[in-house]
Protein backbone atom coordinates (compact mmCIF):
# COMPACT_ATOMS: atom_id res chain seq x y z
CA UNK A 1 0.00 0.00 0.00
CA UNK A 2 1.26 3.55 -0.79
CA UNK A 3 -0.14 6.75 0.98
CA UNK A 4 0.73 10.41 -0.02
CA UNK A 5 -0.01 12.30 2.63
CA UNK A 6 -0.21 16.42 1.65
CA UNK A 7 1.06 18.93 4.38
CA UNK A 8 1.23 22.51 4.61
CA UNK A 9 3.31 24.93 6.56
CA UNK A 10 1.67 27.05 8.17
CA UNK A 11 2.09 29.95 10.91
CA UNK A 12 2.45 28.12 14.71
CA UNK A 13 -1.67 28.50 16.38
CA UNK A 14 -0.16 31.16 18.60
CA UNK A 15 1.04 33.60 15.93
CA UNK A 16 -0.21 36.91 16.03
CA UNK A 17 -1.43 37.84 12.54
CA UNK A 18 -0.66 41.00 11.51
CA UNK A 19 -0.08 42.87 7.93
CA UNK A 20 2.63 45.04 5.91
CA UNK A 21 2.90 46.55 2.79
CA UNK A 22 -0.51 48.64 3.63
CA UNK A 23 -2.53 45.29 4.47
CA UNK A 24 -1.61 43.13 1.28
CA UNK A 25 0.85 41.15 2.92
CA UNK A 26 1.07 38.65 5.53
CA UNK A 27 3.87 39.74 8.19
CA UNK A 28 6.22 36.54 8.54
CA UNK A 29 8.35 38.14 11.13
CA UNK A 30 9.25 36.31 14.12
CA UNK A 31 6.72 33.88 12.72
CA UNK A 32 7.66 29.88 13.37
CA UNK A 33 6.07 27.57 11.25
CA UNK A 34 4.97 24.08 11.81
CA UNK A 35 3.38 21.39 10.49
CA UNK A 36 -0.86 22.39 9.30
CA UNK A 37 -2.49 20.26 12.89
CA UNK A 38 -4.69 18.21 10.92
CA UNK A 39 -1.75 17.43 8.68
CA UNK A 40 -0.37 15.67 11.05
CA UNK A 41 -3.59 13.78 12.33
CA UNK A 42 -3.94 12.86 8.74
CA UNK A 43 -0.15 11.57 8.54
CA UNK A 44 -0.35 9.68 11.83
CA UNK A 45 -3.34 7.85 10.39
CA UNK A 46 -1.30 7.19 7.35
CA UNK A 47 1.35 5.94 9.31
CA UNK A 48 -0.30 3.87 11.53
CA UNK A 49 -2.60 2.28 8.24
CA UNK A 50 1.32 1.21 7.16
CA UNK A 51 2.26 -0.32 10.38
CA UNK A 52 4.15 -3.67 10.40
CA UNK A 53 5.52 -3.46 6.84
CA UNK A 54 2.11 -3.38 5.21
CA UNK A 55 2.78 -0.09 3.52
CA UNK A 56 5.10 3.23 2.97
CA UNK A 57 4.35 6.76 3.50
CA UNK A 58 5.33 9.94 1.42
CA UNK A 59 4.64 13.61 2.25
CA UNK A 60 4.45 15.78 -0.11
CA UNK A 61 4.47 19.69 0.44
CA UNK A 62 4.15 22.45 -2.53
CA UNK A 63 6.40 25.00 -0.99
CA UNK A 64 9.73 27.07 -1.16
CA UNK A 65 13.12 25.47 0.30
CA UNK A 66 12.04 27.42 3.42
CA UNK A 67 9.51 24.82 4.25
CA UNK A 68 12.11 21.45 4.42
CA UNK A 69 11.90 21.98 8.43
CA UNK A 70 8.14 21.23 8.37
CA UNK A 71 8.83 18.42 6.05
CA UNK A 72 11.93 17.14 8.29
CA UNK A 73 9.38 17.13 10.90
CA UNK A 74 6.77 14.87 9.46
CA UNK A 75 9.64 12.48 8.55
CA UNK A 76 10.61 12.55 12.17
CA UNK A 77 6.72 11.87 12.88
CA UNK A 78 7.54 8.62 10.30
CA UNK A 79 6.65 9.30 6.96
CA UNK A 80 9.46 7.02 4.36
CA UNK A 81 10.05 9.54 1.94
CA UNK A 82 9.17 13.54 0.85
CA UNK A 83 8.78 15.29 -1.79
CA UNK A 84 9.13 19.03 -2.18
CA UNK A 85 7.25 20.41 -5.48
CA UNK A 86 9.58 23.89 -5.37
CA UNK A 87 7.33 26.75 -5.88
CA UNK A 88 5.17 29.55 -3.50
CA UNK A 89 1.92 28.04 -2.81
CA UNK A 90 -0.03 30.61 -4.82
CA UNK A 91 -3.40 29.19 -3.84
CA UNK A 92 -4.87 26.12 -3.35
CA UNK A 93 -6.05 25.34 -7.29
CA UNK A 94 -2.12 25.90 -7.74
CA UNK A 95 -1.44 23.42 -5.01
CA UNK A 96 -4.26 21.17 -5.89
CA UNK A 97 -2.78 20.95 -9.18
CA UNK A 98 1.35 20.13 -8.13
CA UNK A 99 -0.19 17.37 -6.27
CA UNK A 100 -2.30 15.73 -8.94
CA UNK A 101 0.60 16.32 -11.24
CA UNK A 102 2.83 14.03 -9.12
CA UNK A 103 0.52 11.59 -8.45
CA UNK A 104 -0.52 11.04 -11.86
CA UNK A 105 3.18 9.86 -12.25
CA UNK A 106 3.34 8.18 -9.07
CA UNK A 107 1.00 5.35 -8.08
CA UNK A 108 -0.79 6.15 -4.79
CA UNK A 109 -3.64 3.60 -3.45
CA UNK A 110 -4.57 6.88 -1.20
CA UNK A 111 -3.95 10.53 -1.02
CA UNK A 112 -5.10 12.34 2.37
CA UNK A 113 -4.84 16.02 3.43
CA UNK A 114 -5.92 17.70 6.34
CA UNK A 115 -9.60 19.29 6.71
CA UNK A 116 -8.19 22.54 6.09
CA UNK A 117 -4.85 24.93 6.45
CA UNK A 118 -5.29 27.18 9.38
CA UNK A 119 -3.83 30.06 7.61
CA UNK A 120 -6.15 30.62 4.08
CA UNK A 121 -8.92 28.38 5.72
CA UNK A 122 -9.72 26.94 1.89
CA UNK A 123 -10.70 23.24 2.54
CA UNK A 124 -9.82 23.24 -1.08
CA UNK A 125 -6.96 21.09 -1.69
CA UNK A 126 -8.09 18.05 -1.05
CA UNK A 127 -11.46 17.73 -3.36
CA UNK A 128 -10.28 19.81 -6.04
CA UNK A 129 -7.16 17.13 -6.04
CA UNK A 130 -9.80 14.33 -6.30
CA UNK A 131 -11.20 16.22 -9.47
CA UNK A 132 -7.88 16.61 -11.33
CA UNK A 133 -7.24 12.85 -10.48
CA UNK A 134 -11.43 11.87 -11.44
CA UNK A 135 -11.40 9.86 -8.76
CA UNK A 136 -13.43 10.21 -5.26
CA UNK A 137 -12.94 12.70 -2.22
CA UNK A 138 -14.14 12.49 1.09
CA UNK A 139 -14.14 15.66 2.67
CA UNK A 140 -13.93 16.53 6.29
CA UNK A 141 -13.58 12.90 7.95
CA UNK A 142 -12.88 11.81 11.41
CA UNK A 143 -12.50 7.70 11.17
CA UNK A 144 -10.76 5.77 8.41
CA UNK A 145 -10.21 1.91 8.05
CA UNK A 146 -8.92 0.17 4.99
CA UNK A 147 -8.88 -3.20 4.32
CA UNK A 148 -6.14 -3.25 1.46
CA UNK A 149 -8.77 -2.38 -1.38
CA UNK A 150 -11.91 -0.75 0.40
CA UNK A 151 -12.18 1.94 2.75
CA UNK A 152 -14.62 2.82 5.45
CA UNK A 153 -15.07 6.34 6.24
CA UNK A 154 -16.95 8.21 8.91
CA UNK A 155 -17.58 11.63 7.67
CA UNK A 156 -18.84 14.81 9.43
CA UNK A 157 -22.45 16.54 8.79
CA UNK A 158 -24.20 18.84 10.36
CA UNK A 159 -25.39 17.00 13.70
CA UNK A 160 -24.45 13.65 12.95
CA UNK A 161 -21.97 11.60 10.44
CA UNK A 162 -22.47 9.77 7.74
CA UNK A 163 -20.10 6.53 7.03
CA UNK A 164 -19.23 5.79 3.39
CA UNK A 165 -17.27 3.24 1.36
CA UNK A 166 -14.94 3.57 -1.27
CA UNK A 167 -12.79 0.97 -3.59
CA UNK A 168 -9.91 1.60 -5.24
CA UNK A 169 -8.18 4.74 -5.07
CA UNK A 170 -9.50 7.91 -3.10
CA UNK A 171 -8.51 11.46 -1.53
CA UNK A 172 -9.82 11.98 2.02
CA UNK A 173 -9.31 15.45 4.17
CA UNK A 174 -8.51 14.52 8.05
CA UNK A 175 -10.01 16.27 10.87
CA UNK A 176 -9.96 15.12 14.58
CA UNK A 177 -10.94 11.62 15.77
CA UNK A 178 -8.98 10.32 12.42
CA UNK A 179 -6.01 9.54 14.60
CA UNK A 180 -4.42 10.75 17.48
CA UNK A 181 -1.38 13.03 16.35
CA UNK A 182 1.83 11.55 16.52
CA UNK A 183 4.65 12.97 18.42
CA UNK A 184 8.39 12.07 17.17
CA UNK A 185 10.47 10.49 19.33
CA UNK A 186 14.25 10.83 19.46
CA UNK A 187 14.70 7.78 16.70
CA UNK A 188 12.44 9.04 14.37
CA UNK A 189 14.06 12.90 14.73
CA UNK A 190 17.84 11.18 14.32
CA UNK A 191 16.53 9.28 11.12
CA UNK A 192 14.44 12.14 9.87
CA UNK A 193 17.70 14.14 8.03
CA UNK A 194 18.17 11.14 6.53
CA UNK A 195 15.17 10.08 4.47
CA UNK A 196 14.96 10.65 1.13
CA UNK A 197 13.58 14.31 0.24
CA UNK A 198 13.30 14.91 -3.34
CA UNK A 199 12.47 18.14 -4.72
CA UNK A 200 10.50 18.58 -8.27
CA UNK A 201 9.54 21.48 -10.84
CA UNK A 202 6.39 22.87 -10.70
CA UNK A 203 3.93 22.67 -13.34
CA UNK A 204 2.39 25.79 -15.23
CA UNK A 205 -0.77 26.79 -13.85
CA UNK A 206 -3.11 29.34 -15.00
CA UNK A 207 -4.19 31.97 -12.13
CA UNK A 208 -7.83 32.02 -11.32
CA UNK A 209 -7.40 35.40 -8.71
CA UNK A 210 -5.29 36.10 -5.51
CA UNK A 211 -5.78 37.70 -2.52
CA UNK A 212 -5.78 41.66 -2.79
CA UNK A 213 -6.32 42.28 0.53
CA UNK A 214 -6.10 41.77 4.25
CA UNK A 215 -8.51 43.09 6.91
CA UNK A 216 -8.11 42.21 10.55
CA UNK A 217 -11.62 42.57 12.39
CA UNK A 218 -12.96 45.63 13.90
CA UNK A 219 -11.95 45.37 18.06
CA UNK A 220 -14.99 44.94 20.74
CA UNK A 221 -15.98 47.66 22.84
CA UNK A 222 -14.99 47.23 26.32
CA UNK A 223 -16.52 43.99 28.53
CA UNK A 224 -19.82 44.83 30.54
CA UNK A 225 -18.80 43.38 33.90
CA UNK A 226 -22.37 42.08 35.88
CA UNK A 227 -21.69 41.03 39.12
CA UNK A 228 -22.28 37.25 40.12
CA UNK A 229 -24.83 38.31 43.10
CA UNK A 230 -27.03 39.34 40.16
CA UNK A 231 -26.12 36.62 37.43
CA UNK A 232 -29.52 36.68 36.76
CA UNK A 233 -29.33 40.49 34.86
CA UNK A 234 -27.82 38.99 31.84
CA UNK A 235 -30.91 37.92 30.35
CA UNK A 236 -32.37 40.44 30.81
CA UNK A 237 -29.66 42.98 29.06
CA UNK A 238 -29.18 39.82 26.24
CA UNK A 239 -33.41 40.28 25.53
CA UNK A 240 -33.53 44.29 25.64
CA UNK A 241 -29.58 45.44 25.29
CA UNK A 242 -27.94 43.57 22.77
CA UNK A 243 -31.53 41.75 21.51
CA UNK A 244 -30.06 38.53 20.59
CA UNK A 245 -32.44 36.72 22.71
CA UNK B 1 -26.11 34.82 -17.52
CA UNK B 2 -27.47 34.24 -14.54
CA UNK B 3 -26.17 32.95 -11.06
CA UNK B 4 -26.89 29.39 -10.19
CA UNK B 5 -27.47 28.31 -6.28
CA UNK B 6 -27.18 24.88 -4.96
CA UNK B 7 -30.01 24.23 -2.05
CA UNK B 8 -28.70 21.92 -0.03
CA UNK B 9 -31.83 18.92 1.06
CA UNK B 10 -31.92 17.55 4.27
CA UNK B 11 -34.63 14.37 4.23
CA UNK B 12 -36.48 16.62 1.94
CA UNK B 13 -36.18 20.01 3.90
CA UNK B 14 -34.56 23.54 3.43
CA UNK B 15 -32.90 24.93 6.50
CA UNK B 16 -31.93 28.36 7.31
CA UNK B 17 -28.66 28.40 6.11
CA UNK B 18 -29.94 27.19 2.44
CA UNK B 19 -32.41 30.79 2.34
CA UNK B 20 -29.17 32.92 3.27
CA UNK B 21 -27.47 31.54 0.41
CA UNK B 22 -30.56 31.73 -2.11
CA UNK B 23 -31.10 35.91 -0.26
CA UNK B 24 -26.78 36.33 -0.91
CA UNK B 25 -27.02 34.76 -4.36
CA UNK B 26 -30.09 37.08 -5.01
CA UNK B 27 -28.54 40.06 -4.21
CA UNK B 28 -25.25 38.48 -6.46
CA UNK B 29 -27.85 38.27 -9.52
CA UNK B 30 -29.01 41.55 -8.78
CA UNK B 31 -25.48 43.87 -8.97
CA UNK B 32 -25.03 41.60 -12.35
CA UNK B 33 -28.43 42.33 -13.70
CA UNK B 34 -29.00 38.68 -14.34
CA UNK B 35 -31.62 36.62 -12.49
CA UNK B 36 -31.45 33.67 -10.07
CA UNK B 37 -31.69 30.06 -11.17
CA UNK B 38 -31.35 27.38 -7.83
CA UNK B 39 -30.73 23.62 -8.32
CA UNK B 40 -32.09 20.71 -6.24
CA UNK B 41 -30.90 17.20 -5.61
CA UNK B 42 -32.76 14.76 -4.39
CA UNK B 43 -36.70 14.01 -3.27
CA UNK B 44 -37.99 17.33 -2.19
CA UNK B 45 -41.43 18.31 -2.07
CA UNK B 46 -43.15 20.81 -4.50
CA UNK B 47 -44.26 23.38 -1.61
CA UNK B 48 -40.46 23.40 -0.23
CA UNK B 49 -39.45 23.80 -3.57
CA UNK B 50 -41.50 26.82 -4.02
CA UNK B 51 -40.13 28.22 -0.81
CA UNK B 52 -37.06 29.49 -2.93
CA UNK B 53 -39.28 31.96 -4.97
CA UNK B 54 -39.86 33.73 -1.27
CA UNK B 55 -35.77 34.50 -1.29
CA UNK B 56 -35.47 35.43 -5.30
CA UNK B 57 -34.79 32.41 -7.25
CA UNK B 58 -37.03 32.44 -10.59
CA UNK B 59 -36.29 29.11 -11.61
CA UNK B 60 -35.63 26.03 -9.77
CA UNK B 61 -34.45 22.62 -11.30
CA UNK B 62 -35.31 19.81 -9.66
CA UNK B 63 -32.99 16.71 -10.05
CA UNK B 64 -34.70 13.66 -8.67
CA UNK B 65 -32.53 10.61 -10.63
CA UNK B 66 -32.85 7.71 -8.50
CA UNK B 67 -28.68 7.56 -8.51
CA UNK B 68 -28.40 10.62 -6.56
CA UNK B 69 -30.73 10.35 -3.58
CA UNK B 70 -27.94 10.46 -1.46
CA UNK B 71 -25.20 12.79 -1.76
CA UNK B 72 -21.90 11.63 -3.80
CA UNK B 73 -20.05 14.90 -3.95
CA UNK B 74 -18.00 13.61 -7.34
CA UNK B 75 -21.83 13.21 -8.86
CA UNK B 76 -23.43 16.07 -7.41
CA UNK B 77 -20.57 18.26 -8.76
CA UNK B 78 -21.28 17.03 -12.14
CA UNK B 79 -24.52 17.45 -12.23
CA UNK B 80 -24.36 21.31 -10.52
CA UNK B 81 -21.55 22.11 -13.25
CA UNK B 82 -23.34 20.77 -16.21
CA UNK B 83 -26.70 23.02 -15.06
CA UNK B 84 -24.48 26.03 -14.65
CA UNK B 85 -23.44 25.47 -18.10
CA UNK B 86 -26.75 24.52 -19.58
CA UNK B 87 -27.92 28.09 -18.09
CA UNK B 88 -25.30 29.89 -18.74
CA UNK B 89 -24.10 30.59 -15.12
CA UNK B 90 -21.18 31.91 -14.56
CA UNK B 91 -21.51 32.36 -10.86
CA UNK B 92 -22.34 29.47 -8.33
CA UNK B 93 -23.19 29.88 -4.62
CA UNK B 94 -23.51 27.37 -2.53
CA UNK B 95 -23.25 26.98 1.54
CA UNK B 96 -20.34 26.33 3.08
CA UNK B 97 -21.43 23.50 4.89
CA UNK B 98 -19.61 20.02 5.64
CA UNK B 99 -21.09 18.90 2.54
CA UNK B 100 -20.20 22.15 0.79
CA UNK B 101 -16.83 22.03 1.49
CA UNK B 102 -16.49 18.92 -0.30
CA UNK B 103 -18.74 20.45 -3.48
CA UNK B 104 -17.54 23.38 -4.28
CA UNK B 105 -13.88 22.70 -5.05
CA UNK B 106 -14.84 20.30 -7.62
CA UNK B 107 -17.37 22.35 -9.44
CA UNK B 108 -15.02 24.98 -9.27
CA UNK B 109 -12.10 22.41 -11.18
CA UNK B 110 -14.73 21.44 -13.55
CA UNK B 111 -15.58 25.19 -14.61
CA UNK B 112 -12.36 26.14 -13.94
CA UNK B 113 -13.78 28.66 -11.97
CA UNK B 114 -11.84 30.62 -8.86
CA UNK B 115 -13.21 29.46 -5.89
CA UNK B 116 -14.33 31.93 -2.88
CA UNK B 117 -14.74 29.22 0.61
CA UNK B 118 -16.01 31.03 3.57
CA UNK B 119 -17.76 34.30 1.86
CA UNK B 120 -18.79 36.62 4.31
CA UNK B 121 -19.64 39.79 2.70
CA UNK B 122 -21.33 40.68 -1.02
CA UNK B 123 -18.97 40.82 -4.01
CA UNK B 124 -17.51 44.77 -4.63
CA UNK B 125 -16.04 45.37 -8.02
CA UNK B 126 -12.96 46.84 -6.67
CA UNK B 127 -9.98 45.49 -8.46
CA UNK B 128 -12.83 43.39 -10.57
CA UNK B 129 -14.73 40.96 -8.60
CA UNK B 130 -13.85 40.86 -4.84
CA UNK B 131 -14.93 39.16 -1.76
CA UNK B 132 -14.15 39.18 1.30
CA UNK B 133 -13.43 35.64 3.59
CA UNK B 134 -12.02 34.57 7.13
CA UNK B 135 -9.08 33.92 7.00
CA UNK B 136 -6.44 32.54 9.43
CA UNK B 137 -9.33 31.07 11.63
CA UNK B 138 -10.93 34.28 12.05
CA UNK B 139 -7.96 35.97 13.18
CA UNK B 140 -8.27 38.05 10.02
CA UNK B 141 -10.02 38.47 6.44
CA UNK B 142 -8.79 37.88 2.85
CA UNK B 143 -10.01 40.33 0.29
CA UNK B 144 -10.00 37.85 -3.07
CA UNK B 145 -9.97 39.20 -6.17
CA UNK B 146 -11.42 36.52 -9.07
CA UNK B 147 -9.81 37.17 -12.48
CA UNK B 148 -11.88 33.66 -13.86
CA UNK B 149 -15.07 33.85 -16.16
CA UNK B 150 -16.47 31.21 -14.06
CA UNK B 151 -16.80 31.92 -10.39
CA UNK B 152 -18.07 29.59 -6.92
CA UNK B 153 -18.76 30.89 -4.15
CA UNK B 154 -19.11 29.54 -0.71
CA UNK B 155 -20.74 31.39 1.89
CA UNK B 156 -20.27 30.98 5.65
CA UNK B 157 -23.72 30.34 7.72
CA UNK B 158 -24.51 33.44 9.67
CA UNK B 159 -22.78 35.96 7.86
CA UNK B 160 -25.51 37.67 5.38
CA UNK B 161 -28.78 37.05 6.80
CA UNK B 162 -31.92 35.42 5.29
CA UNK B 163 -33.82 38.22 3.15
CA UNK B 164 -37.12 38.02 1.79
CA UNK B 165 -37.27 39.18 -2.27
CA UNK B 166 -40.92 37.33 -3.46
CA UNK B 167 -40.27 35.71 -6.53
CA UNK B 168 -42.54 32.94 -8.19
CA UNK B 169 -40.06 30.41 -9.29
CA UNK B 170 -40.83 27.85 -11.99
CA UNK B 171 -40.17 24.64 -11.54
CA UNK B 172 -37.83 22.62 -13.98
CA UNK B 173 -37.24 18.55 -13.90
CA UNK B 174 -33.18 18.24 -15.05
CA UNK B 175 -32.37 15.15 -15.64
CA UNK B 176 -28.50 14.83 -16.40
CA UNK B 177 -27.12 11.46 -17.16
CA UNK B 178 -25.09 10.09 -14.17
CA UNK B 179 -21.78 7.83 -14.76
CA UNK B 180 -21.03 5.39 -12.92
CA UNK B 181 -17.70 6.51 -12.19
CA UNK B 182 -18.98 9.61 -10.41
CA UNK B 183 -21.00 7.31 -7.76
CA UNK B 184 -17.69 5.03 -7.01
CA UNK B 185 -18.13 6.48 -3.12
CA UNK B 186 -21.52 4.79 -1.34
CA UNK B 187 -23.03 6.13 1.21
CA UNK B 188 -23.73 3.20 3.88
CA UNK B 189 -25.19 4.98 6.86
CA UNK B 190 -26.87 8.62 7.91
CA UNK B 191 -27.05 9.26 11.75
CA UNK B 192 -28.25 12.27 12.74
CA UNK B 193 -29.30 13.44 15.70
CA UNK B 194 -32.77 15.24 14.96
CA UNK B 195 -33.42 16.72 18.22
CA UNK B 196 -30.27 18.57 18.60
CA UNK B 197 -29.18 22.30 17.51
CA UNK B 198 -26.14 21.83 14.76
CA UNK B 199 -23.01 24.07 15.78
CA UNK B 200 -21.89 25.27 12.45
CA UNK B 201 -24.97 26.97 11.59
CA UNK B 202 -25.84 27.83 14.88
CA UNK B 203 -27.47 31.42 15.89
CA UNK B 204 -26.98 30.86 19.66
CA UNK B 205 -23.95 28.74 20.88
CA UNK B 206 -23.25 27.59 24.65
CA UNK B 207 -20.14 26.65 25.29
CA UNK B 208 -18.36 24.59 28.01
CA UNK B 209 -14.56 24.43 28.49
CA UNK B 210 -12.33 22.71 31.32
CA UNK B 211 -13.49 24.95 34.22
CA UNK B 212 -16.51 22.53 34.44
CA UNK B 213 -14.68 19.78 36.04
CA UNK B 214 -16.06 16.95 34.36
CA UNK B 215 -18.86 15.58 31.78
CA UNK B 216 -20.97 14.70 34.31
CA UNK B 217 -21.32 18.80 35.23
CA UNK B 218 -22.53 19.40 31.52
CA UNK B 219 -26.02 18.85 32.53
CA UNK B 220 -26.53 22.88 33.59
CA UNK B 221 -25.06 23.61 29.58
CA UNK B 222 -27.27 21.38 28.21
CA UNK B 223 -30.49 22.76 30.21
CA UNK B 224 -29.02 26.39 29.47
CA UNK B 225 -28.99 25.64 25.49
CA UNK B 226 -32.10 23.82 25.27
CA UNK B 227 -33.83 26.51 27.09
CA UNK B 228 -32.04 29.12 24.35
CA UNK B 229 -32.58 26.66 21.57
CA UNK B 230 -28.78 26.52 21.29
CA UNK B 231 -26.26 24.60 20.49
CA UNK B 232 -23.67 23.39 22.75
CA UNK B 233 -19.80 23.61 22.09
CA UNK B 234 -16.74 22.68 24.24
CA UNK B 235 -13.13 24.01 23.92
CA UNK B 236 -10.19 21.52 22.53
CA UNK B 237 -9.30 19.85 25.82
CA UNK B 238 -12.87 19.26 26.71
CA UNK B 239 -13.08 17.03 23.76
CA UNK B 240 -9.69 15.54 23.47
CA UNK B 241 -10.66 14.18 26.83
CA UNK B 242 -13.94 13.00 25.67
CA UNK B 243 -15.71 14.62 28.14
CA UNK B 244 -17.57 15.86 24.94
CA UNK B 245 -17.52 14.60 20.94
CA UNK B 246 -14.81 16.34 18.74
CA UNK B 247 -17.63 17.63 16.47
CA UNK B 248 -18.65 20.19 19.26
CA UNK B 249 -14.88 21.55 19.89
CA UNK B 250 -14.61 25.08 18.44
CA UNK B 251 -11.36 27.09 17.64
CA UNK B 252 -8.53 26.73 15.57
CA UNK B 253 -8.14 23.55 14.83
CA UNK B 254 -12.18 22.80 15.53
CA UNK B 255 -15.09 24.44 14.02
CA UNK B 256 -15.02 28.26 13.31
CA UNK B 257 -18.64 29.82 14.13
CA UNK B 258 -20.07 33.23 13.92
CA UNK B 259 -23.24 32.93 15.54
CA UNK B 260 -25.38 35.84 16.98
CA UNK B 261 -24.68 34.85 20.36
CA UNK B 262 -21.97 32.79 22.27
CA UNK B 263 -21.89 31.82 25.95
CA UNK B 264 -18.53 30.39 26.89
CA UNK B 265 -18.33 28.69 30.30
CA UNK B 266 -15.12 27.99 32.49
CA UNK B 267 -12.83 28.66 29.00
CA UNK B 268 -9.83 30.56 29.77
CA UNK B 269 -9.72 32.08 26.25
CA UNK B 270 -6.40 31.06 24.44
CA UNK B 271 -5.39 32.77 21.43
CA UNK B 272 -6.79 29.26 19.26
CA UNK B 273 -9.79 29.34 21.35
CA UNK B 274 -10.40 32.68 20.46
CA UNK B 275 -9.85 32.43 16.76
CA UNK B 276 -12.38 30.52 16.23
CA UNK B 277 -15.31 32.18 18.16
CA UNK B 278 -14.35 35.92 18.10
CA UNK B 279 -16.77 36.83 14.76
CA UNK B 280 -19.60 35.94 16.82
CA UNK B 281 -21.97 38.63 17.72
CA UNK B 282 -22.20 39.09 21.21
CA UNK B 283 -20.16 36.89 23.28
CA UNK B 284 -20.84 36.67 27.19
CA UNK B 285 -17.85 34.94 29.44
CA UNK B 286 -18.57 33.62 32.70
CA UNK B 287 -15.11 32.95 34.84
CA UNK B 288 -14.06 32.77 37.98
CA UNK B 289 -10.75 34.30 37.18
CA UNK B 290 -10.99 37.80 36.59
CA UNK B 291 -7.69 38.05 34.85
CA UNK B 292 -9.27 35.24 32.05
CA UNK B 293 -8.21 36.43 28.96
CA UNK B 294 -11.65 35.62 27.56
CA UNK B 295 -13.13 39.16 29.84
CA UNK B 296 -10.94 41.29 26.66
CA UNK B 297 -13.11 40.05 23.97
CA UNK B 298 -16.03 39.75 25.71
CA UNK B 299 -19.46 41.96 25.75
CA UNK B 300 -21.03 40.77 28.82
CA UNK B 301 -18.24 39.26 31.71
CA UNK B 302 -19.06 37.46 35.15
CA UNK B 303 -16.58 36.78 36.99
CA UNK B 304 -17.74 33.82 38.98
CA UNK B 305 -18.10 30.70 39.96
CA UNK B 306 -20.16 28.64 37.14
CA UNK B 307 -21.81 26.07 39.52
CA UNK B 308 -23.61 29.10 41.37
CA UNK B 309 -23.69 31.39 38.21
CA UNK B 310 -25.05 29.39 35.27
CA UNK B 311 -28.61 27.84 37.71
CA UNK B 312 -29.10 31.85 38.13
CA UNK B 313 -29.18 32.54 34.52
CA UNK B 314 -30.90 28.84 33.94
CA UNK B 315 -33.80 30.46 36.38
CA UNK B 316 -34.11 34.08 35.25
CA UNK B 317 -34.20 32.88 31.95
CA UNK B 318 -37.25 30.07 32.96
CA UNK B 319 -38.70 33.18 34.26
CA UNK B 320 -38.25 35.38 31.62
CA UNK B 321 -39.97 32.71 28.90
CA UNK B 322 -42.75 32.58 31.69
C1 LIG C 1 -1.90 23.48 17.99
C2 LIG C 1 -2.95 23.86 19.00
C3 LIG C 1 -4.24 24.03 18.57
C4 LIG C 1 -5.26 24.34 19.48
N1 LIG C 1 -6.53 24.49 19.02
C5 LIG C 1 -7.52 24.79 19.91
C6 LIG C 1 -8.86 24.96 19.47
O1 LIG C 1 -9.19 24.84 18.29
N2 LIG C 1 -9.82 25.22 20.39
C7 LIG C 1 -9.53 25.35 21.73
O2 LIG C 1 -10.45 25.59 22.53
N3 LIG C 1 -8.27 25.21 22.16
C8 LIG C 1 -7.27 24.92 21.28
N4 LIG C 1 -5.99 24.73 21.76
C9 LIG C 1 -5.78 24.70 23.21
C10 LIG C 1 -5.68 26.07 23.84
O3 LIG C 1 -4.35 26.51 23.75
C11 LIG C 1 -6.10 26.01 25.32
O4 LIG C 1 -5.28 25.08 25.97
C12 LIG C 1 -7.55 25.62 25.52
O5 LIG C 1 -8.40 26.43 24.74
C13 LIG C 1 -7.93 25.77 26.97
O6 LIG C 1 -9.19 25.23 27.20
P1 LIG C 1 -10.06 25.72 28.43
O7 LIG C 1 -10.20 27.18 28.37
O8 LIG C 1 -11.30 24.91 28.45
O9 LIG C 1 -9.20 25.24 29.70
P2 LIG C 1 -8.28 26.08 30.68
O10 LIG C 1 -7.28 26.88 29.98
O11 LIG C 1 -7.82 25.08 31.69
O12 LIG C 1 -9.27 27.10 31.34
C14 LIG C 1 -10.27 26.78 32.24
C15 LIG C 1 -10.90 28.08 32.70
O13 LIG C 1 -11.98 27.80 33.54
C16 LIG C 1 -11.98 28.71 34.61
N5 LIG C 1 -12.66 28.06 35.73
C17 LIG C 1 -12.22 27.04 36.51
N6 LIG C 1 -13.16 26.70 37.41
C18 LIG C 1 -14.22 27.50 37.18
C19 LIG C 1 -15.49 27.63 37.78
N7 LIG C 1 -15.88 26.84 38.80
N8 LIG C 1 -16.32 28.58 37.32
C20 LIG C 1 -15.95 29.39 36.30
N9 LIG C 1 -14.77 29.30 35.70
C21 LIG C 1 -13.91 28.37 36.12
C22 LIG C 1 -10.53 29.01 34.88
O14 LIG C 1 -10.39 30.28 35.50
C23 LIG C 1 -9.95 28.99 33.46
O15 LIG C 1 -9.94 30.27 32.88
C24 LIG C 1 -4.96 24.47 20.86
C25 LIG C 1 -3.64 24.32 21.29
C26 LIG C 1 -2.63 24.04 20.38
C27 LIG C 1 -1.23 23.91 20.89
N1 LIG D 1 1.35 23.98 0.07
C1 LIG D 1 0.81 22.78 0.29
N2 LIG D 1 1.53 21.65 0.04
C2 LIG D 1 1.00 20.43 0.26
N3 LIG D 1 -0.24 20.24 0.72
C3 LIG D 1 -1.00 21.31 0.99
C4 LIG D 1 -0.53 22.63 0.78
N4 LIG D 1 -1.51 23.49 1.12
C5 LIG D 1 -2.56 22.74 1.51
N5 LIG D 1 -2.26 21.42 1.44
C6 LIG D 1 -3.12 20.27 1.84
O1 LIG D 1 -4.47 20.60 1.63
C7 LIG D 1 -5.19 20.61 2.87
C8 LIG D 1 -6.27 21.66 2.82
O2 LIG D 1 -5.71 22.91 2.58
P1 LIG D 1 -6.59 24.16 2.14
O3 LIG D 1 -7.40 23.73 0.99
O4 LIG D 1 -5.57 25.20 1.83
O5 LIG D 1 -7.40 24.50 3.36
C9 LIG D 1 -4.13 20.81 3.92
O6 LIG D 1 -4.57 20.32 5.18
C10 LIG D 1 -2.99 19.99 3.33
O7 LIG D 1 -3.20 18.60 3.53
Amino acid sequence: MKILVCISNVPDTTTKITFTGDNTEFNTAGVQYIVNPYDEIALSRAIELCEGGKGTVTVINVGEAATEPTIRKALAIGADDAVRVNAAPRDAYFVANQIAAYAKSNDFDMILCGRESIDYNGSQVAAMVGELLDIPSISIIKKLDYDGNTATIEREIEGGKEVVSVSGKFVASCAEGTAEAKIPNMRGIMSARTKPLQVVDAVAVEEVGKITKFETPAPRGAVKLIPAESAEQLIDLLHSEAKVI
Amino acid sequence: MSVLVYVEQVEGKFKKSVYEAVSYAKAIADQQGTSLTAISIGNVAESELNELGKYGASKVLKVETDQLQNFVNQAYAAVIAEAATKEGANIVVLSNSFSGKGLAPRIAVKLKAGLIDGAVELPTNEGGFSVKKTAFSGKAFAITTLTSANKVIALNPNSFGVKENATTATIEAFSPEVKSTDLAAIVKEIVRATNKVSLPDAELVVSGGRGLKGPENWGMVEELADLLGAATACSKPVSDADWRPHSEHVGQTGIAISPNLYIAIGISGAIQHLAGVSSSKVIVVINKDPEAPFFKVADYGIVGDAFEVVPKIISALKAHKG
